[in-house]
């Protein structure tokens, strides 16, 4: 199935959830809205004729001039070898949507991550916590506005700037 | 380190009090696979949970990335999984190429797909090396970091690195195979050939260790699936898939290989000693690929001719590459600049560590190691 | 043969010091510390080509049981705390070499926001091996720079206190 085909079939069912797609991208991708992504995996994973059983990938970006964070999952089909990429858009002062751990247990470390780095909440997830960083930690690093503390339990972590 | 919200568990029995022990293994431990901590808690010897804590080894890779540029950073890919470093590279090289329409010349293609199943090769021999010194032999390792020696020389005189090769670059790979260079891996792979069979005799249908694998830490398919485990991990429950032969990508379409797969020969489909089979048995497949390729090399450049300062277009794009461990997806968001908007890297590790709370339970501590091992975890592909 | 004309096959004299620190370094127990890519390297120095155990250098698993710690990999601030733990972990006399450009002054990482630069931000070093990873061989040159270090210690010198420099004012 192609992308289009695989955005047809959840705009028939899902029709008002979808905000976008993107057909002439590399990787055509569909952007939907935050309350309505467990509907719609469940409906791609469970349909045979989608039946997309591999989260391959979860990935949270910061847009900070569009003031938003953006999470990307790619979906991945063993059964049919076909792809898709679902975007969700979550505001940046306020960022919480619903986890999709229900669905894919894939999602459980991906989201934790995504937390830890970006600082998205996942409504619903069994265990949000740190992963990566210690649990003292403050602040999510990979944001743009991101300023890294000045020392960290008595180590300096003052450099002279390399990149000049 | 705090252990808040995992209570300690009082059981009763008649008079007599047991308690679940909260035991510490890590993250310094005498283990190969790197800086990984498991809070286990036991009823004696039977775990009950083995809690995975990581984060040892975040370097923060990703978000150098946003200000090295695109191809300062390929001496990163390296370092994220240092074991079997070509297929990063190679990771990397493509979903740059694929973001900015760069095509690689053919033979670039096939001196890439050389060094990458080169470095499979050594990979799974650490891997299977480390697997048998965890379970406590510790002759069957050197002989397997001696082969691991003969494809270091190789690759040290194809590169110049013994372990972070930093060979590829955005558009093909950075030199030419050196001259006399088909003859000796000529030279090495038939040696190496009869190598697996005599390690088969040496350890592997051994009754102490095959004792020590089977049964233990099965997962089935659909777990798999579910947890995205992918690789010879996925291949062990029987599934054959190989991004290799099922999604191709560079010159892997027109290559003869087969694909091994789990079959529950000594125990259950989808135990450890299935896992350890698949290893032993990709690593002949990969000798086949490489003598393919060098019989069918065609004369030619090796690299594109790319900008100094690649500006690809905005957008984003997402690639997997199979490597030793699984398949790692590689994503990138362009914004038009010379340096990438964001790169997120996605290993196989990843998801094996996360399957490692639940295949663990009412195994024994020592299992654990058993376990850990056959996953074939390396901890900078789980922190990054 | 009389027995005095056999002394100087059977007999040996030096100083006390050199036989401590001669029988210190013929069997340095290091502590496997390998945190990142060094840590293959230093496998592979332990291995059968390039062979530490000819030095009399034993991988040991625990702090308990060793007298040096090779750092081998790239120090994150989540793991600096840890190092310090085992360091103190470990009985006198101990010694550090610290492997690799990371552990050196943070190598490529420097531009990280979890690295510590260096590990001798945490722990005293005694020697540094740079290299990305260093060979084998270099590996091996900074043990001997170690043990003509350890050679150089003076054990049996009565070190001045406090207590002297004031009876001596």
């Amino acid at each position: 199935m192609t992308p289009v085909e695989v955005y047809h079939k959840i705009k028939e069912r899902f029709g008002e959830a979808i905000e976008s797609f993107n057909e002439k991208a590399l990787d055509p991708s569909i952007v939907v809205k935050p309350d309505a992504i467990v509907e719609i995996c469940r409906f791609l994973k469970e349909d045979p004729a989608l039946a997309f059983d591999c989260l391959s990938n979860m990935s949270g970006v910061d847009y900070l001039k569009e003031n938003k964070i953006q999470v990307v999952s790619h979906l991945y089909s063993y059964p049919h070898r076909h792809k898709i990429v679902v975007k969700v858009d979550v505001p940046r002062e306020n960022p919480i949507m619903p986890s999709v751990e229900g669905v894919w247990k894939a999602a459980n470390w991906q989201e934790r991550e995504i937390y830890d780095l970006l600082g998205v909440v996942f409504t619903g997830h069994p265990d949000l916590r740190r992963l990566l960083m210690p649990e003292d930690w403050v602040g999510h690093p990979l944001r743009k506005d991101f300023v890294e503390p000045e020392e960290y339990h008595g180590i300096s972590t003052r450099r002279e700037s390399l990149l000049k | 380190m705090s252990l808040a919200g995992y209570e300690v568990e009082v059981q009763r029995d008649g008079g007599l009090t047991t308690e679940e022990m909260t035991l510490n293994m890590g993250p310094q431990h005498p283990s190969t696979h790197g800086v990984l901590r498991f809070i286990v808690k036991a009823d004696g010897e039977v775990m009950r949970t083995a809690i995975p804590d990581i984060g040892y080894l975040h370097r923060s890779i990703e978000k150098i990335s946003e200000k090295v540029g695109y191809h300062g950073f390929m001496p990163y890919t390296d370092r994220v999984d240092y074991v079997s470093a070509m297929q990063c590279n190679q990771g990397w090289g493509m979903v740059c190429e694929r973001i900015a329409g760069i095509q690689v010349p053919r033979r670039g293609e096939f001196c890439r797909v050389i060094a990458c199943e080169l470095g499979r090769i050594a990979s799974h021999l650490l891997a299977v090396g480390a697997m048998v010194q965890d379970i406590g032999a510790y002759t069957p390792f050197l002989h397997a970091l001696r082969e691991r020696e003969k494809i270091n020389d190789l690759l040290e005189e194809l590169c110049g690195a013994r372990l972070t090769f930093n060979y590829m670059r955005i558009g093909g790979v950075a030199w030419d195979l050196p001259a006399g260079y088909p003859e000796k891996v000529t030279t090495f792979l038939d040696k190496f050939d009869p190598f697996i069979d005599e390690y088969n005799d040496l350890i592997s249908y051994n009754k102490l260790y095959v004792e020590r694998l089977v049964n233990v830490g099965v997962v089935s398919k659909e777990e798999a699936i579910n947890y995205n485990l992918v690789g010879p991990n996925l291949r062990a429950c029987g599934f054959k898939y190989d991004v290799r032969r099922d999604e191709p990508y560079s010159i892997y379409a027109e290559l003869e290989f087969d694909v091994p797969v789990g079959t529950g020969e000594m125990g259950t489909l989808g135990d450890c000693f299935d896992r350890y089979m698949v290893r032993i048995q990709e690593m002949s497949e990969s000798g086949k690929i490489v003598r393919q390729c060098l019989n069918m090399m065609p004369p030619g450049p090796v690299l594109a001719k790319v900008a100094r300062k690649l500006k690809p277009p905005v957008g984003d794009a997402y690639i997997r590459v199979e490597g030793a461990r699984g398949d790692m997806g590689w994503y990138v968001v362009s914004d038009g600049s010379e340096f990438p908007y964001r790169t997120k890297i996605r290993t196989g590790s990843f998801a094996a560590m996360s399957i490692v709370d639940k295949v663990s339970r009412g195994l024994m501590i020592a299992d654990l190691i058993a376990l850990i091992a056959s996953f074939d975890v390396v901890a900078p592909e789980v922190d990054r | 043969m009389s027995l005095i004309n056999s002394v100087s096959e059977m007999v040996v004299t030096t100083k006390v010091d050199e036989v401590l620190n001669w029988s210190r370094k013929s069997s340095v127990w290091y502590m496997l510390f390998g945190l990142a890519c060094c840590a293959i390297e230093m496998m592979q120095t332990g291995g059968p080509r390039a062979d530490l155990d000819r030095f009399g250098a034993v991988p040991r698993a625990t702090p308990r049981q060793s007298d040096m710690m090779i750092v081998a990999g790239t120090l994150t601030l989540k793991m600096a705390l840890r190092t310090k733990m085992l360091y103190d972990q470990m009985p006198d006399p101990k010694y550090v070499i610290s492997m690799g450009s990371c552990a050196n002054c943070g190598g490529l990482f420097q531009l990280a926001y979890s690295v510590c630069d260096g590990v001798d931000k945490v722990i005293p070093v005694d020697v540094y091996v740079p290299g990305c990873p260093p060979r084998p061989e270099a590996l091996t040159e900074g043990l001997l720079k170690l043990q003509e270090k350890m050679m150089q210690e003076r054990w049996l010198v009565k070190k001045a206190s406090a207590e002297d420099e004031v009876r001596a004012a």
